[in-house]
């Protein structure tokens, strides 16, 4: 029976010996000798390269690995929370009305369970068999912690990611856990979106006292928030557990080597170069106006927008700016609505003027997008097979697709991964392919939304001094992001946007050379 | 090409007229009823007396004129194209009323034409009621509580059916992605190998999103406990009694009718 609801959230120890993780379909092990003692009420920020297990830990600390004979892998070593191994203190939990853990993912898409925000909330509660009179009250209170801004019939469709992922904190903690585990919960959010739920999280802990466990790649807007940092070697192991700033200066330097955005050892972008003449026009919008079906974003209206070639454009604003919208009509993937939005003869060639109308075949030989998910432009089942898409559509021989494959493949360190399945690799390694696959066919002008979303520091680093490359070599480049560092290395135009029209007021960025 | 979102529903007027906010389990088992009985026949009569009763129920489903005939067209065009190809080619009998080569049309089935096209609209207008006023979260409680269906498949089945909705912007995101990339044109068979492509690439998307999915829901305790409890309470108040026992009512005035102009055939092998 589900006792009173202050019987949970009590401060939860976590005790790791020897701690190990095969999934079943794998014969390596996710990460393997774990040894980890958190005290109640402290706030452990995991580090360590992308593949060394950090999620796992956090599924074994949540009690959702069972490595039992019909379980999903299998476990070596104990997990404990507060003595009781993490799997039976689940169980255990979901009978007394409050949960032992809550843990907040990074995708906000995929973690919305129920179409109304306080369903949502309730679908914890209701999973442990808290009685309905006690669950509402309880609804509305894990809200007002996360101070979520809309009422429990709101339908979760119409929210943005960032107020998703608050819902997603609100369900955790309508449990009262204590113990909350957080995996790259800002990874995938515009910046005010992140800064937003950092306050949020760090009210809840201040409120509730509860263990934290935090996964995240960007260090420093999360380090003020925790009191300690340990790194996990890739394959298992502790490799430093300590005060975060004692940690950060005796391997800051390994850490960002191995992508982690480390204070003081941040990528360096190339030196910026002064903004050239102009090179021909390829783009002219007039009063562009672009709708588009599904709710994220506002209509978009009355933008002008100039692109040449040997520039980079930034197209910045908050989410739900239009930007990505943008980006499609620049693209030639979607028709303005009003407007004109016309191709340069250096780019349309002996086509009509309209990007939107070239047949897909015409298009990739002249722009080239990239998207922010790369996992939606992958084709192919091997790396080598999706560079030659692009040029072979394009109707080009043998011979030269073989070429231009071989030598992307080794431009971007790609050539260890030709034959490997494009949705097997890493995230910054999908992102360097996509982009890869964009360039294959020499396109006059690169659309990008979002290049360097979610990417570690090291693919970041890259991806401007490509970039930095390509603007030399003549290549118009517009880039949407609302990364400032990348604006700051890049930009020679900025266009910014808010609620899906220019921004009026905003600088002209000719002059933002450093 | 756009997928529909199952969402959108939730947009309908389900909140005025009252068979609209009667329990969907209700709504279901009305719906459900009322196709048994004319799924044991196919006669002019039973299906007429059935349809025209739904009629008379028309003006408390809550749905104005407009709203009822953008979601009955689907159901008028499949109603009336099944209808004439069976007074078409269907069998002849009776009185031949019009000919042309081996197509005639004969009292038999003209009859049996007609039979189809009521028996298709009976069917499915309770059904485009139900779907058009029925919030799924209602109805999930409502097959939990009323009928005590497991908890857990009904659940899943409702997070699933919003994962749907997520899909339906995924869609529109690879047709563009895969445009940019020079995919989509190129003859009929081609096209048919890049909307497959595009279908295997939604398929690995919903995977991915699923498996988040799924660890959410158990990190918040989904399955892991046979009890649960219902936030919502659904159970069944007099006017849902009332709405089953007009069901009950149709389903057998129109039987009856069908028996009684001794048109009433049961319909076997």
């Amino acid at each position: 029976m589900a006792s009173d609801v202050r019987d949970g959230g009590a401060p939860v120890a976590v005790r790791a010996r020897g701690w190990g993780w095969r999934h079943a379909t794998r014969t390596a092990w996710a990460l393997a000798g774990v040894d980890l003692d958190v005290a109640p009420g402290e706030r452990v920020l995991l580090l360590g390269a992308s593949g060394s297990g950090k999620s796992t830990l956090l599924a074994g600390l949540a009690g959702l690995l069972d490595g039992g004979p019909d379980g999903t892998g299998e476990q070596a070593g104990e997990l404990f929370l507060d003595g009781v191994p993490a799997r039976e203190a689940r169980s255990r939990a979901v009978t007394r009305g409050t949960a032992r853990t809550g843990l907040v993912l990074q995708d906000p898409l995929a973690q919305t369970v129920l179409a109304r925000c306080g369903d949502d909330v309730a679908f914890g509660l209701e999973n442990h068999a808290v009685p309905p009179d006690r669950i509402w009250p309880r609804v509305d209170a894990a809200l007002r912690a996360v101070a979520f801004p809309y009422a429990r019939d709101r339908p979760t469709a119409r929210l943005s990611g960032g107020e998703r992922q608050r819902l997603a904190l609100a369900g955790a903690l309508a449990l009262r856990p204590g113990l909350l585990l957080l995996d790259e919960p800002t990874a995938m959010l515009d910046p005010e979106g992140a800064a937003l739920l950092r306050e949020q999280v760090a009210a809840v802990l201040a409120a509730t006292g509860a263990t934290c466990v935090l996964v995240e790649h960007r260090v420093a807007p999360w380090i003020a928030l925790v009191d300690r940092v340990v790194v996990l070697a890739p394959g298992g192991g502790v490799i430093a557990d300590g005060a975060p700033g004692d940690v950060l200066a005796a391997r800051g330097a390994q850490l960002a080597a191995q992508g982690v955005w480390v204070p003081g050892h941040l990528p360096a972008p190339p030196p910026r170069r002064p903004a050239g003449p102009a090179g021909a026009l390829l783009l002219r919008g007039r009063g562009v106006a672009v709708r588009r079906p599904g709710p994220p974003e506002p209509p978009l209206r009355d933008v002008d927008v100039d692109v040449h070639g040997g520039r980079i454009t930034c197209v910045v604003g908050p989410n739900g700016s239009g930007k990505s919208t943008l980006a499609l009509a620049l693209g030639g993937l979607v028709t303005p609505a009003a407007g004109t939005l016309v191709a340069g003869p250096a780019l349309a060639r002996r086509l009509g003027p309209r990007p939107a109308r070239w047949r897909p075949r015409e298009l990739v030989t002249r722009i080239g997008t990239v998207f922010q998910d790369p996992q939606h432009q992958f084709v192919a089942r091997t790396c080598a097979q999706e560079l030659a898409v692009g040029p072979r559509r394009a109707g080009l021989a043998d011979a030269q697709v073989r070429e231009r494959v071989t030598d992307l493949l080794d431009r971007l360190r790609l050539v260890p991964l030709a034959r490997a399945n494009p949705f097997t690799l890493s995230g910054g390694e999908q992102r360097r392919l996509s982009v890869a696959t964009a360039l294959a066919t020499r396109p006059r002008l690169l659309v990008l939304d979002e290049p360097t979303f979610g990417q570690d520091a090291r693919t970041w680093a890259e991806l401007v001094r490509l970039l930095a490359a390509l603007r030399d070599d003549g290549t118009g480049i517009v880039a949407v992001t609302h990364d400032e560092a990348l604006v700051d290395a890049l930009a020679d135009d900025v266009l910014r946007l808010r609620a899906g029209r220019p921004d009026v007021g905003a600088v002209p960025a000719a002059g933002r050379a450093r | 090409m756009i997928l529909p979102d199952p969402l959108a529903v939730r947009a309908a007027p389900s909140g005025r007229g009252a068979l609209a906010r009667t329990n969907p389990v209700a709504k279901l088992l009305v719906s459900l009823l009322i196709s048994l009985v004319l799924l044991l026949t196919v006669d002019v009569v039973t299906a007429a007396t059935a349809l025209a009763l739904e009629c008379l129920a028309l003006p408390w489903c809550g749905l104005g004129a407009r709203a009822l005939a953008r979601r009955a067209g689907a159901l008028l065009v499949a109603g009336g194209s099944a209808g004439l190809v069976t007074a078409l080619v269907g069998v002849d009998g009776g009185t031949r009323l019009a000919a042309l080569g081996p197509v005639t049309v004969t009292q038999g089935s003209l009859l049996s034409g007609l039979a189809v096209v009521a028996r298709i609209l009976a069917i499915g207008l309770p059904g485009v009621v139900l779907v058009a006023t029925t919030d799924p979260t209602d109805l999930a409680d409502g097959l939990g509580q009323v009928l005590r269906l497991p908890a857990t498949p009904v659940l899943a089945a409702l997070a699933a059916l919003r994962l749907f909705g997520v899909l339906a912007q995924e869609w529109q995101d690879l047709a563009h992605a895969r445009r940019a990339r020079g995919l989509g044109d190129g003859g009929l068979l081609g096209r048919l190998r890049d909307v497959l492509g595009q279908v295997f690439a939604l398929l690995v998307i919903a995977v991915r999103r699923g498996t988040v999915l799924a660890t959410a829901m158990e990190s918040r305790g989904f399955g892991a406990h046979p009890r649960r409890t219902w936030a919502r309470p659904s159970r069944l108040r007099p006017g849902d009694l009332a709405l089953l026992a007009g069901g009950a009512a149709v389903a057998l005035t129109a039987t009856a009718a069908g028996v009684a102009a001794g048109t009433w055939r049961l319909l076997l092998g």
